[in-house]
């Protein structure tokens, strides 16, 4: 039997997820200190981790010349789009993966991994004379089309993954109880499903917001360009930049994903199942 | 509680397809060509800096105004991937009209048929502007593809103060030091926790083949038509002296060997190294970064048997698949001419091509902030071999840059840095 750790070994076990938790914030803590800092003290010798003279002129000068606030909303309308298709697609996709096991099912979930291979480079001149013909190229649309299907192959092994570890005895004792297929779904699955089909629309979300090279090459119109595509231009040659309007851009476009998880956070935890069933 | 659940999922997905609806009609949807009404061009431009940005966007937006038959839309690309986003432009026949990017990467499209050739759509006028070696730069198969309007010559931008108490006079504008001064005076620039140079060596190839002509130093040679690498005397001398002056002389800080030019600022402006030789753009950064109180001057290139350096200027060009060369053509000249050429210039710090350009940023700076330097510089630029060779991106990735690292590194020899260069490019010329 373990006992409870020693007041010694929680202080320890605290100070590591301390030292922990500050190794991870820290690119965050710096990138809002670099966001206010004005040009000269972006380039000194010992760099000072709270600015001396703190500017919001980054924020401006990031709005003001590449319309942030507009490529940000782009980027909601299409990572959101892109997160809620993936899942409608997935959802039935994978539960029928999980549940009705063939060997047709083991195939095609093969194959839909294997297509993740292909590099990105090697299909965007094919789909974009697709889209082109389709009349999707340089839309919104397109792009969400585009990062549905390339978000489907990890979601659905994600979901069906979720789907196998709800026990099929609560779908059969439901059944017994009289609830039809639908109610089943309705009442048994889809509840359980809940922190599989968050952390499926996070992780489809997140790729979509932060995917930077179909946005470049599908979308032409300067008002239509997504919130990467905007951060890019403040790169110039060999790796200089700008860098006060970059940080202060890449913290808006880190603040999404932030909220995101901040209030989805709860619904991921996977503990509902525990005890449901028996033995 | 279960049933609202699920009527929430409902809703979403109803959102989601209606919004895919609407976010269909977010674009154009397409290519179709417009008959009628003004013709339309798209301009991709490559600039970045603010004041630079600002001056691009005044010029197309005062073209459109004084041209309502023909606009121009102005796109904002970007340099790290310009290369992907034109190929794939080219490749899936949907190019901008016109082009912004530089000599020796738009060679590749020249030959593979994507470039207008411009002989014969620009004027004598601006023709007769652009030094011949400068066209040199962008002459493809007997091709003009493209138009060259700035340029980045290699100077020196130095701490004042540390010039005056080491006793070292600035050199005119007109008259820079050699290589042999330029070694003794960063010696007596030198002393503990102060470096006379940081060479900012993170991509050293094509400053090392950029300041090789120094000594006519050419790398890649052309006979009967096969081109190959070789590494004689004139191509080490630029790496040796660069070398001795970290691991013999140690006036320069092997800490910048990692380093681009920017992240040097740090140390330059805290006094530990005294001088930049980089990009006459750095200029720049002085102006916008440099603490208050510091005093920095420009110093013209360094000589060795001549200042030549490589040019690899800016450019312009048409896309050959453009339905409308013509305009596309008219607005070049517009774009290009000396006023507008000068006030693009300024805004990149660079120095224009054209010689009247050149004049009037110099009256228009008054020669100030390196202005004179950089307008002297552009004389010495001119067409350098590796830049019209087939395989040169690919030879400097694989093989130059990597062994110019080992060499400043202190890893490998000097003939070894030859026969590795070599090597090379016997690998990737064809």
């Amino acid at each position: 039997m373990i006992g409870r750790p020693s007041r010694t070994g929680r202080t320890l076990q605290y100070v590591v997820l301390a030292g922990y938790l500050i190794f991870l914030g820290f690119p965050l803590v710096w990138l809002v200190s670099t966001a206010f800092k004005p040009p000269r003290e972006l380039v000194q010798l010992h760099p000072t981790l709270v600015p001396s003279n703190p500017t919001v002129q980054n924020f401006v000068q990031a709005f003001t010349e590449q319309e942030l606030g507009r490529a940000a909303l782009n980027s909601l309308q299409v990572s959101l789009a892109s997160a809620v298709l993936t899942v409608l697609v997935a959802l039935p996709a994978s539960y029928a993966l999980a549940r009705f096991r063939s060997k047709l099912g083991t195939v095609a979930l093969g194959w839909v991994l294997l297509s993740q291979l292909f590099p990105f480079v090697l299909l965007i001149i094919p789909i974009f004379l697709v889209l082109r013909q389709v009349g999707l190229a340089n839309t919104h649309a397109g792009l969400v089309v585009i990062y549905v299907v390339w978000a489907l192959p990890f979601a659905l092994w994600m979901l069906q993954g979720f789907v196998r570890n709800i026990p099929r005895e609560l779908e059969e004792a439901a059944s017994v109880d009289g609830a039809s297929r639908l109610q089943v779904l309705r009442r048994v699955v889809f509840p359980l499903l809940a922190p599989g089909v968050v952390a499926t629309a996070l992780f489809s979300f997140i790729s979509a917001w932060n995917e930077f090279f179909f946005a470049l090459v599908l979308v032409k119109t300067p008002e239509l360009a997504t919130l990467p595509v905007a951060l890019a231009r403040f790169v110039g040659i060999e790796g200089t930049a700008r860098l006060g309007p970059l940080a202060a851009g890449s913290l808006l476009a880190t603040l999404p994903s932030l909220i995101f998880f901040a209030f989805m956070q709860r619904r991921l935890s996977s503990g509902s199942l525990a005890g449901a069933v028996k033995g | 509680m279960l049933r609202r659940r699920f009527r929430r999922l409902a809703a979403a997905a109803a959102v989601a397809v209606v919004g895919l609806g609407a976010l269909t009609a977010c674009g154009d949807g397409g290519d179709d060509e417009s008959t009628s009404g003004p013709v339309k061009l798209r301009f991709l431009s490559l600039a970045w800096q603010k004041e630079s940005l600002q001056a691009n966007k005044d010029l197309v937006a005062k073209w459109n105004a004084e041209h309502p038959d023909i606009q121009v839309e102005y796109v904002q690309g970007d340099w790290n991937s310009i290369h992907d986003q034109l190929v794939t432009s080219f490749e899936g026949g949907d190019a901008p009209d016109i082009v912004h990017y530089e000599a020796s990467a738009i060679g590749e499209f020249s030959k593979q048929g994507y470039l207008a050739d411009l002989s014969g759509l620009v004027s004598g006028d601006l023709k007769g502007q652009i030094d011949q070696g400068v066209w040199d730069t962008v002459t493809y198969d007997g091709k003009v593809t493209g138009v060259p309007f700035l340029l980045e010559s290699q100077v020196v931008v130095a701490n004042k103060k540390l010039l005056d108490a080491a006793g070292v006079a600035v050199p005119p504008a007109d008259g820079g030091w050699t290589w042999d001064e330029f070694q003794a005076n960063a010696q007596k620039l030198t002393k503990p926790g102060q470096y006379g140079v940081a060479w900012a060596l993170k991509s050293p190839t094509n400053r090392v083949l950029n300041l090789a002509l120094n000594f006519d130093g050419k790398f890649f040679y052309t006979d009967g038509g096969r081109t190959e690498v070789k590494v004689g005397d004139p191509e080490k001398e630029v790496p040796r002296r660069i070398h001795d002056m970290i691991y013999t002389t140690k006036s320069a800080s092997p800490e910048a060997l990692g380093m681009s030019g920017a992240d040097t600022l740090p140390g330059f402006f805290g006094g530990k190294y005294a001088m930049l030789p980089g990009s006459v753009s750095l200029r720049q950064q002085m102006v916008e970064q440099a603490p208050a109180g510091f005093e920095w001057v420009t110093l013209p290139p360094v000589k060795g048997l001549s200042s030549k350096q490589a040019a690899n200027p800016q450019t312009l060009s048409i896309a050959e698949d453009s339905k409308s060369k013509k305009q596309a053509a008219q607005f070049l000249e517009y774009f290009l001419n000396p006023a507008n050429m000068a006030a693009l210039a300024k805004g990149d710090w660079l120095v224009p091509t054209g010689r009247q350009a050149n004049e009037e940023l110099v009256k228009l700076t008054g020669g100030k902030q390196g202005w004179d330097v950089a307008a002297d510089s552009a004389a010495d630029l001119t067409v350098a071999p590796f830049q019209l060779a087939d395989g040169y991106p690919e030879w400097k990735t694989k093989y130059a840059t990597p062994a110019l690292q080992q060499y400043f590194a202190n890893k490998i020899t000097l003939d070894q840095l030859g026969t590795q260069l070599v090597d090379g490019g016997k690998q990737v010329l064809r």
